[in-house]
Formats: structure tokens, C-alpha cells, sequence
């Protein structure tokens, strides 16, 4: 069983974002960048499944500031191989990263052949696609989103996956592997990796490179970004202000009014 | 390619969801300002009968298959695919959820047309579609021109649930249905085999005048006693978002938001909540939102009645003491 996972960088909503001079993209030079959150449970649902069958991890990932602490900390939790993949341009699209995956998924040594492809459902920036079903298309396999559970048939042949719907529902699917599924969760929280070990990592872990393939033309009519802002909160909210006790009997006041007491 | 709107009606378990008819209402309005067409599409088995739901379209496109039963992502958009094989849209509105996530792109990728997600309005510039899209978690707007102008290839949009009233999209009238038969073939690999309904929790949400929900803000499991301290003197229940649900401090059935429940009780108190779309949706027909955050640009602000910036477990214990002495006072 060998299990691939995609991982991609995204900017850290924790902090400030600012909008770079030209108004249309953030200012690279103020992003924090972290592993996108829903990657983060599709590395951990593979690692759970390698314990549980003693599968091979390979993680793949696009190059991007800090993703080295990323790679490595993936290193300490157990995968077995990590590839980055360098020289794309900043300001690539899910699109275009999608495309990048696939081909280097082809390109790589030793990289397919993979039973199970993982990666997040969803990231914060994925403005034109996600990343699962276009590289379920481009490699032909099958596809499922918004995954939270995985257990492999003892063939080997299928997996059954735990999809959420709304409202609490959930469906099981039998899905024949090779296939692509989107993690929106993994069964248990990401594991916490000691920084020891991360560190401990950086001296033993080799992380292998790849450069960006050669893409053919996508095809595809490119999305034009006019304007990009802040989304401040548009004056709806009425806020409160002063110390917790002030404001706390204030809101007090207001509940008693609304007939919430 | 055609002026015409189109926007993806989703049926599941027999049901067309409310996120079809808050797209319909943006579609309609989209639509009526291009003075164009509005086409409701609706794929599944046996459900033609679902046509007549969708009346806020001029018409709509019926595609019935059997392997269109369940929503399979690959399926569904094989099916879309053939029946835009003749006369293309301007543009395919699909609602983000989790019933129809992955439909969208793969219809944009299979047609070679642009994508473009998130998407919470559409406004008509001159002809041109301008996208308003939400991304970074609620932080940030970007609008988008969602591909050229008519005589290229349509855009295919993915619309946020909540982009307006699922009421304004609410008409049942009789307007024309098109079958359009499709070929399609068991060999996407992917089989439902069964649904499995949620369990029932120690409190039903949905009954609850009163919500106190936690968010990442709570820091920590041991703080949800602070929470629940505030729920009990409000006589209200906690629940969660994603992620105190995904850490396990609170069980499934506490989850507020898209793939949790949609609540909408007299009084919801949004403790360390940012806002993202995905809760949002679960909770943003709240009768009164109060929303306590350390970041003054959290997007929960834009839903809340009255904000509170400051940290959390500063004004959890704060708020409870006040509550009781109010209580007390009578």
C-alpha cells in the first residue's frame, strides 16, 4: 500500500493580511505561510492508515516560504519520503498547482504507482478549482471530497470512505483504488510531533527536489482578479466597548430588553 | 454560446436544498439583468417531478439516469458535460455545498472554462460578470471577472450558501421541462453504500432558544467549562465550530455550520468564532448574534448584532457573573 499526499502552503489568517501596491494579490513580503489546514488532516489520515497497514507515505508538496519546517515536521511524524517541487512562480493558481501536481505525480521517480492520492478538501485560497478532483481527472482515477474516515477492503482493491453531507448525515462509499479523495478531516486531530524530533528530523531527513514540470497549455481562460480587500466588518455589528465588566452589564441590559431573560 | 444563466439544482435524498434556492435568487437577478434566460438544471432518477419546485428559472433542463440517484461528483459532471455539448451558457452557478463540492470544478475543467469559487455576488458590469468572492476564511474580498465576455466559453461559478434569501428563489410554478438523455457508464469506481443518519446527542440544537458556541478562541479543552458556566446561567447549550468539533472537545452532534446543523435560536454567542463561510452558513438566521473575538476584522462581525473585541476568557467569566446577578435581581 502506498499512500501519496499533496500539500500546499497557504497564508496564516492568524495574522495581518496586507494587499500588495497593486491592489489585486496580498503582499508576499508580510504572509506567513502554514500547511493549509485540510492538508494537515489528509497528512494525518495517511499516517493512521500506514499504521494500520503498514503503508508507505510519500508526500509531495509545492515549494513555497516555510514549507521546509512543514516537510520536516511531516518527516518527525513518520512519513517515509518527501518531495518538493520547485520553480513555480509566485501567484500560481489552484488551477495551475492542480496541473503541476499531476505531472509530477507522472514525472517523478517512484512516485506512482500510488493506491491512495490524500490531500485537504479545501484551502482558503482555492479561487478558481480544488486541487482532488482536477488531479482525479487529469490521472483518470476516481474522486471523493469532503472525506473523514478511510478504511482499505482487504483486497486492497477498494476503500470505503466516510463522506459528510449536510445536517449531520454522513455516507459510506466504496471507491475502487487507485483514487484521488479530498480529506475535509482525519479520524483523529493532527498529532503533535515533539520539536525535538522535528529538529532531530532536519539532520537525518533528506527532502528530495523536483522541478516544476513542463506544462502543456492548460487551455483554460486564465481568472482575472480586478481588485482585491479587506473584508471589514460592514458597520452591521453594533460593537461594545470598555473593560469585560462594562461591557458584560451593558449586553446584560441589552438582553433583558430583547426578552432574551 | 448563449446569454443564458444556468444554476445546478441540487437534489438529495429527494429534496432540493435551500442553498438551490438562494442560488436561483441570485441567478434570476443576475439573469434579469442581462435581460437573459434563467435555466434551472436538475439531474437525478425518477425526480422529474422536483421541476416544478424550481419556478424562479424561465425553464428547466431535466437529466434523468440511474447512476444520477447519488450525487457523484464525476457522474454528475459527465452528465453536465453532454448536456452542454450544443449551446453553452454564459455562466453555470453551483452551489457550494457538500452535496455538490467538486462538481463544479471538475464541469470547468472537463469544459475548459474558467472557475471561479467563493463567489458570495455577482453584479452585471457593461455586460461583463464581475464575481464578488470571500476567501482567506471571510478576510478577504476579491472580485473576480469570471471569464470573457459572450462568444467564449462559460464560466462556471461556485456560489457561497447565504448569497441571498433562499425565499427570493422559492416559486412553485409550472415552467417547461427539457429531457435531455445522457450516456452515461458505471465506471467511476465510486458506489454510495449506505447513509448514516447523525446520532442523536444529549441536546437537540435545534430546540435551543439559547447558543453558546466556542471556536478556536477557546484555546483549550479545559476551557469549556467557562462556556458552559455562561450556557447555564443563559439556560442554553454549547456547540461548536469545525475545528473544537475536529479537536474532539465537543462530540459530532454539537457542530454548527456546513456539514453540522443549521440552528436558528432567539439568542446565538459567538465565542472565538472568526466567521468563515462555513459556519456562517449554519447559524446566520440567528434571531440575535452576539460575537466576542480578539480580532476587531473577524468576519463574524459582519453577522453579529453586537460585537465584542476582546479575548474570550476574559469576558466569559465576566458575562456569566453578570448574567447571574441580572437573574438574581430579577
Amino acid at each position: 500500500m502506498h499512500i501519496l499526499v499533496l500539500l500546499r502552503m497557504v497564508p496564516d489568517v492568524v495574522e495581518e493580511l496586507e494587499i500588495d501596491s497593486d491592489g489585486r494579490t496580498l503582499d508576499v513580503d508580510y504572509v506567513r505561510t502554514i500547511l493549509s489546514e485540510s492538508d494537515d488532516h489528509a497528512l494525518e489520515q495517511a499516517l493512521l492508515l500506514k499504521e494500520r497497514h503498514r503503508a508507505t507515505v510519500t508526500v509531495l508538496a509545492l515549494d513555497a516560504p516555510e514549507v521546509d519546517d512543514a516537510l520536516f515536521t511531516a518527516a518527525a511524524k513518520g512519513v517515509d519520503r518527501v518531495i518538493k517541487v520547485e520553480g513555480m512562480d509566485t501567484g500560481f493558481t489552484t488551477r495551475q498547482a492542480a496541473r503541476v501536481f499531476s505531472q509530477a505525480i507522472v514525472d517523478a521517480p517512484g512516485v506512482m504507482p500510488a493506491d491512495l492520492i490524500l490531500t485537504g478538501v479545501q484551502a482558503i485560497d482555492d479561487l478558481d478549482g480544488l486541487i482532488a478532483p482536477l488531479v482525479a481527472d487529469d490521472l483518470h482515477m476516481p474522486y471523493l471530497g469532503i472525506v473523514t474516515r478511510i478504511s482499505l477492503d482487504p483486497s486492497g482493491r477498494t476503500a470505503r470512505a466516510i463522506k459528510e453531507f449536510p445536517a449531520g448525515v454522513r455516507g459510506e462509499f466504496q471507491i475502487r483504488l487507485p483514487a484521488v479523495l479530498g480529506i475535509q478531516a482525519a479520524e483523529k486531530p493532527p498529532r503533535y510531533v515533539p520539536v525535538a524530533k522535528v529538529r532531530a528530523a532536519m539532520k537525518t531527513f533528506k527532502i528530495e527536489c523536483a522541478e516544476v514540470p513542463t506544462l502543456a497549455d492548460g487551455g483554460w481562460p486564465a481568472v482575472s482578479v480586478l481588485e482585491m480587500k479587506r473584508n471589514e466588518p460592514a458597520g452591521h455589528a453594533e460593537m461594545l466597548e470598555g473593560a469585560p465588566e462594562e461591557v458584560s452589564a451593558r449586553l446584560c441590559g441589552i438582553l433583558t430588553e430583547r426578552g432574551v431573560f | 454560446m448563449s446569454e443564458n444563466i444556468c444554476v445546478l439544482a441540487e437534489q438529495w435524498r429527494g429534496q432540493i436544498s435551500e442553498a438551490t434556492y438562494e442560488t436561483l435568487a441570485l441567478g434570476r437577478e443576475v439573469a434579469d439583468k442581462l435581460g437573459a434566460p434563467l435555466t434551472a438544471i436538475l439531474t437525478g432518477s425518477n425526480c422529474r417531478e422536483l421541476a416544478c419546485k424550481l419556478g424562479a428559472a424561465d425553464s428547466v433542463i431535466y437529466i434523468d439516469h440511474p447512476l444520477l440517484a447519488e450525487v457523484i461528483p464525476q457522474t454528475c459532471a459527465e452528465a453536465l458535460v453532454q448536456a452542454f455539448s450544443g449551446e453553452r451558457p454564459r455562466a453555470i452557478l453551483v452551489p457550494l455545498t457538500n452535496i455538490s463540492l467538486g462538481i463544479g470544478t471538475l464541469l470547468g475543467g472537463r469544459l475548459g472554462a474558467p472557475i471561479v469559487n467563493f463567489c458570495k455576488d455577482i453584479q452585471v458590469d457593461n455586460g461583463r460578470l464581475l464575481a464578488c468572492c470571500v476567501m482567506y476564511g471571510g478576510k478577504i474580498e476579491v472580485t473576480v471577472e469570471t471569464g470573457a465576455p459572450s462568444g467564449h466559453l462559460p464560466a462556471v461559478l461556485g456560489i457561497w450558501p447565504g448569497a441571498r434569501p433562499a425565499e427570493k428563489g422559492h416559486l412553485e410554478r409550472s415552467v417547461p421541462v427539457t429531457d435531455v438523455p445522457v450516456k452515461l457508464e458505471d465506471t467511476q469506481g465510486i458506489r454510495l453504500c449506505r447513509y448514516i443518519e447523525p446520532e442523536a446527542g444529549d441536546v437537540d440544537l435545534a430546540k435551543q432558544d439559547v447558543l453558546v458556541a466556542v471556536g478556536r478562541g477557546i484555546q483549550d479543552r479545559a476551557n469549556l467549562g467557562l462556556a458552559e458556566n455562561l450556557a447555564n446561567a443563559l439556560g442554553g447549550a454549547v456547540c461548536g465550530s469545525r475545528p473544537v468539533i475536529d479537536q474532539g472537545w465537543l462530540p459530532l452532534s454539537r457542530q454548527v455550520g456546513k456539514s453540522g446543523l443549521t440552528v436558528k435560536p432567539k439568542l446565538y454567542v459567538a465565542l472565538g468564532i472568526s466567521g468563515a463561510p462555513e459556519h456562517i452558513e449554519g447559524m446566520k438566521d440567528s434571531e440575535l448574534i452576539v460575537a466576542v473575538n480578539s480580532d476587531p476584522g473577524a468576519p463574524i462581525f459582519n453577522v453579529a448584532h453586537y460585537g465584542i473585541v476582546g479575548d474570550v476568557l476574559e469576558t466569559l467569566p465576566a458575562l456569566t457573573a453578570a448574567v447571574e446577578a441580572r437573574k438574581a435581581a430579577g
